[in-house]
């Protein structure tokens, strides 16, 4: 009997899962299209602190701060910004001037506190010279020949 | 109906345990791998969720000394979903080999953990509600809960085994990260779904702290910051007919995660008994890997849109 009702419990538990799996990844694949397009909002590169966006870049004189971020953006971003931070069905752009053209710390404020509502995690287990670094990469693309900026609005 | 054998523990572990391991590892296979920053708690949570749409498939061990019977290993793989930034679920599925006894399919576990504030503060609320479907012998020790002391161990596992416990977990996850710091703190409570059964009460707390706080420019195996260590402390705070730490048993561990560039994660960990109710040393380690874009396969095979 206890193994009947053990059964039948795993069973009942893997089904729940199977729904949640299911329905959570469709949900979430259909999140951002809208009328058969993508797209996607900065609003919470506005959204930042006016303390939060005074705050100057440490790093950004630090020689090795490009080269580091872009190998923590390829570890952690990549996945939902893409390969050169144009944008997937994941995540925006990063090329866009919303984000090239902000203020440093309003970067940091977002990759800090996510945009949980919309699918981005926090960042903020990563330790704050590495954000500082992952944000001298990003804005460092718009001087970079090989990236074009102004991707299309996602 | 009998129970099943003890006699049969390979075959009992092979249909429940390793085959549907092996499914959702090929599944996984498909999936694209991504570097986690994984905590080194091993008991202990953080505020950290899952990412959206990655797998982590982990396995983890616990060896412990037993006085009064045989010293065990206790084994347990999780497989953790990111939902969505706010919500992880996962499912544990959890043996043990007691030394000169038995190996033997100790239960299941489905936990979810659910974010409540949208950004960071602080201190940062998570809500974790599991159900646990386990036997008796369950002895992965992921918490100590009430008055759970090691000589409830000590039993055969023929014995063991023929209780079996429906339990709801409920903790309140509060985390703080700061300057590198995260600070966590986990109260627990526990309901055997029997009436007759008391709340239990639990805790752990534990820091961490990562070796180097910049990233170096190269990929490297062994550089400092692909390291985190740190200490957890948990144990038993009685039940509600019983409250109090009499009776009661507590670790202290330190623990140390070593985060790879490819993919893995290993966690250590040795856990000392601070009284004589505990186990003397319980010496865990834990081995992961996280798969982005598994949800965007599932979504895939089920027909969303590519």
């Amino acid at each position: 009997m206890k193994t009947t009702t053990m059964t039948t419990t795993f069973a009942v538990i893997c089904v729940l899962i199977s729904s949640v799996l299911i329905f959570g990844s469709l949900a979430r694949a259909q999140k951002h299209v809208i009328d058969g397009r993508q797209r996607w909002s900065y609003e919470a590169m506005t959204q930042a602190p006016e303390t939060a966006r005074v705050r100057r870049n440490p790093l950004a004189a630090d020689p090795d701060a490009v080269a580091a971020g872009g190998k923590l953006y390829e570890l952690h971003c990549n996945e939902c910004h893409g390969e050169k931070a144009g944008g997937t069905r994941w995540g925006p752009s990063l090329l866009r001037p919303e984000v090239q053209n902000a203020a440093p710390g309003a970067v940091f404020w977002v990759l800090t506190n996510g945009v949980v509502r919309h699918g981005m995690p926090v960042w903020s287990k990563l330790p704050e010279p590495e954000r500082w670094q992952i944000v001298t990469f990003v804005q460092s693309l718009k001087s970079r020949p090989d990236r074009q900026l102004g991707g299309p609005t996602r | 109906m009998a129970d099943r054998p003890a006699s049969r523990p390979g075959a009992n572990l092979f249909s429940r345990l390793l085959f549907p391991a092996l499914v959702l590892c090929f599944l996984a296979s498909a999936a694209s791998s991504a570097l986690a920053q994984e905590s080194p708690y091993i008991v202990t949570y953080d505020h950290y969720l899952e990412e959206p749409g990655s797998l982590e498939v982990e396995y983890f061990s616990t060896f412990g000394t037993q006085r009064g019977g045989n010293d065990f290993d206790a084994f347990w793989a999780e497989f953790e979903f990111g939902v969505t930034a706010w919500w992880t679920t996962e499912l544990y599925v959890a043996g043990q080999t007691t030394f000169n006894d038995s190996t033997i399919f100790t239960g299941t576990r489905w936990e979810n953990r659910f974010r409540l504030l949208q950004r960071e503060h602080f201190v940062n609320p998570v809500l974790y509600i599991e159900f646990e479907n386990t036997d008796g012998a369950d002895k992965i020790l992921k918490e100590v809960e009430g008055h759970d002391v090691e000589s409830d161990y000590a039993e055969p596992n023929g014995i063991l085994r023929q209780e079996h416990d429906h339990e709801l977990e409920m903790k309140l996850l509060l985390s703080s990260t700061f300057k590198g710091w995260n600070v966590a703190l986990n109260p627990i409570t526990t309901k055997n779904l029997l009436p007759s059964e008391p709340w239990e009460f639990a805790y752990a707390i534990g820091a961490s702290h990562p070796l180097a706080m910049k990233a170096l420019p190269n990929r490297c195996n062994f550089c400092r910051e692909n390291f985190i260590a740190g200490v957890e402390m948990y144990g038993g705070l009685g039940d509600a007919q019983s409250p109090g730490l009499h009776d009661t048993s507590h670790y202290l561990a330190p623990v140390l995660a070593w985060n790879l560039p490819s993919d893995w994660t290993v966690r250590l960990s040795t856990g000392f008994g601070l009284n004589d109710n505990s186990h003397r040393v319980l010496v865990r380690w834990g081995l992961s890997r996280e798969f982005s874009g598994f949800g965007e396969l599932v979504s895939r095979l089920f027909g969303g849109r590519p």
